[in-house]
């Protein structure tokens, strides 16, 4: 159990008048201190909802959450708001997508780095400061000394995430959430980003959850991955066995609609057919059914059994009825010369 | 004859100052100096990191803002100053999709009235009524036809996208200028509209002008590729040559910061250190000096002027040299 973020069964279901919203429905990973957690899926998936119920950022709101969260030995859905408050910030941390609307735009970028550490640690207001100008130097942003009276408008789209990591960072969390960091940013600002996510990783041995909706960021920074769809993993194996040997029909879909930058590949991409299904009405049986090309080869009515998450190789669980050896040969038949 | 021939096309944005409009300072340079040719069913990709002049070049070239300077011309007629009648009779021809599937349809519109808009505008009765025309189009772009009377906000993301592409096809125009026109959908959504694009082109006859920032979608969708920088443009060549040989340190940095998903392979990055400069102050000589691995003192003093290199391949750099960064 050396598991560094344990979660198990988690739930987060939203009451509204329409109907519950099911945005995450009985999942369970791991995570270890210096590894990285890849989690992918489209909107509405549930990975930003999970990411939010690890920090408890659902407290407070109408959404019903269960199962277990375990940091090290806490179990975040049990602790105290007491408790919860002086871990957030301190012991895990979030980099959100959009940055400017992350930052309040009327204190400085200075201020807001240093809250974290006034609130969690006994230092001086000088003391604060001098460690928030080490750290912006430390994300790469030039001239940190006029930069940390900066407001955040003042900065450029990558400073300002560069200073959200920054802001992230500021207490050598030991858990760090990304969810889409790079998602609106160049991809030259992108590779920088990335890049020093990797060194801090290095340096600090974090434990860090990459939300994103990009396979090639997955794969560039993720040691396992987590493939989200409607509310539940799909498939969860380490990065070089998702790519390799993908197993679930919706990571093919994923994988056969993305155009890729190094090859040609095929004259048509193979779109995932119809829509992500709603929330409130998650199709019955296998969410994935009404999209799925390959329900025939199925052992049981896809639309009637929801699929268990099942190891399908040593260290490589899907969820789907088709027969794994069957699945083995349909992706080297129909998929892999199409990648 | 080409279908659309751009000549040294600028595009300047005034500043002001913060009294009473004042005009004064630098102007913003969005786009400097383009020049691009297009022929009918070609599809010409426009990349370059935000900021650097595709979107203001997409919609000068479809006159939605007033050149500064240059020359358009569309099937050999000189449109840059175009107006009145002459720039709505050119709109029948030349059509845009936008990025944005929620702020680019009216809201209180239905659907039927939203795609209906171009017949009524530009006073064209389609045989079998404007009803039908309207359905046909809609069952033409995957929408269903009975959802006529339906409002934007009852469809997903690719389906309003779906909505603008049936609305820019509507006149069966020559020219659709495309601004990130998947960028706002998911993946598995995305392969569907660039699929949509791709029939609709081969049917029509379409060129299109493709902006976007997703470089796997533009080797995808293009026949040429036009790299810009800072309003300026950095190299242009058919797809093939531009991802497999580039010349301009610029698209080499470019191509190597995409992640490609394939775990462990080892490629070599080209990190550009710092940001965009402003491009109402571009540095002088070649824009991307500042953040250029081979600038040297040349390239202070010297605008590099685009060089076709070898056939159909222009690049804008002082020391070009191709290099495989894939």
């Amino acid at each position: 159990m050396n598991n560094f973020l344990r979660v198990r069964d988690l739930k987060v279901h939203f009451p509204t008048d329409d109907g519950v919203v099911k945005a995450v429905d009985g999942l369970s990973f791991n995570l270890e201190k210096g590894k990285t957690l890849g989690i992918v899926g489209e909107s509405g998936s549930g990975k930003s909802v999970t990411s939010l119920a690890v920090m408890g950022l659902h407290r407070g709101s109408r959404a019903q959450l269960s199962g277990e969260i375990w940091l090290d030995d806490q179990d975040l859905l049990k602790v105290s708001d007491e408790e919860l408050r002086s871990l957030r910030g301190r012991k895990m941390a979030m980099i959100f997508q959009d940055p400017l609307s992350a930052m309040h735009p009327y204190y400085t970028v200075g201020t807001q780095l240093a809250e974290g550490l006034l609130v969690h640690s006994k230092v001086s207001k000088k003391a604060a400061r001098t460690t928030v100008i080490e750290m912006l130097a430390r994300v790469g942003i030039p001239n940190p000394d006029k930069r940390v009276d900066q407001y955040p408008h003042e900065f450029s789209g990558g400073m300002r995430q560069r200073a959200m990591i920054a802001m992230a960072l500021i207490n050598n969390p030991e858990l760090l959430i990304a969810d889409e960091p790079t998602t609106a940013l160049d991809v030259t600002v992108q590779a920088q980003i990335l890049d020093l996510m990797r060194d801090l990783q290095a340096e600090f041995g974090s434990a860090i959850i990459m939300i994103t909706h990009d396979l090639g960021v997955v794969a560039e920074i993720a040691d396992d991955v987590l493939v989200m769809y409607g509310g539940k993993a799909v498939e969860y194996a380490e990065v070089d066995d998702l790519f390799h040997q993908p197993d679930h029909p919706y990571t093919w879909g994923l994988l056969t609609s993305m155009p890729r930058l190094d090859r040609i590949t095929q004259e048509r991409l193979i779109p995932v057919a119809g829509n992500p299904p709603s929330l409130i009405n998650i199709p019955p049986g296998c969410a994935f059914n009404p999209r799925c090309a390959f329900q025939e080869f199925a052992a049981c009515a896809c639309n009637e059994v929801v699929p268990e998450l099942a190891e399908s190789y040593p260290n490589h669980d899907s969820r789907c009825h088709i027969p794994v050896a069957t699945r083995a040969q349909l992706f080297a038949d129909s998929i892999a010369p199409r990648l | 004859m080409s279908l659309l021939q751009v000549t040294d096309l600028q595009k300047y944005f005034p500043t002001y100052s913060q009294k009473l409009l004042r005009k004064e300072g630098a102007p913003v340079k969005a786009v400097d100096g383009l020049s691009l040719k297009l022929d009918p069913g070609e599809t010409l990709g426009l990349v370059g990191e935000s900021g650097c002049g595709k979107s203001t070049a997409g919609r000068t070239i479809l006159r939605l803002l007033d050149p500064t300077g240059g020359k358009i011309e569309f099937e050999g007629k000189d449109i840059t100053h175009a107006k009145g009648d002459e720039l709505r009779r050119l709109r029948r021809d030349v059509q845009m999709v936008f990025q944005d599937p929620y702020g680019s349809l009216n809201p209180r519109h239905p659907v039927g009235a939203i795609i209906a808009a171009p017949f009524e505008i530009q006073g064209v009765t389609p045989a079998g009524g404007v009803k039908k025309a309207v359905q046909d189009l809609m069952a033409r772009v995957g929408l269903n036809p009975e959802h006529y009377n339906r409002y934007p906000h009852e469809f997903s993301g690719g389906q309003r996208q779906r909505i603008g592409v049936a609305r820019a096809i509507a006149l069966k125009p020559k020219l659709v200028v495309c601004d990130e026109p998947v960028s706002a959908l998911d993946v598995s959504i995305q392969a569907q509209v660039i699929n949509l694009l791709e029939d609709i082109q081969e049917e029509e006859n379409l060129a299109y002008v493709f902006i976007a920032h997703d470089l796997s979608v533009v080797r995808h969708i293009s026949d040429r590729v036009m790299v810009m920088y800072l309003g300026r443009t950095m190299e242009v060549t058919d797809r093939d040559t531009l991802y497999e040989r580039p010349m301009h340190p610029y698209t080499q940095a470019l191509l190597s910061a995409v992640p490609v998903p394939e775990p462990r392979r080892d490629r070599e990055r080209i990190l550009l250190t710092g940001d965009l400069p402003s491009p109402q102050n571009p540095p002088s000589g070649c824009v991307f000096r500042t953040r250029c691995p081979k600038a040297e003192e040349r390239c202070v003093v010297e605008i590099p002027l685009p060089i076709e290199i070898e056939p159909g391949h222009t690049v804008a750099c002082h020391f070009p040299a191709a290099r495989v960064v894939l």
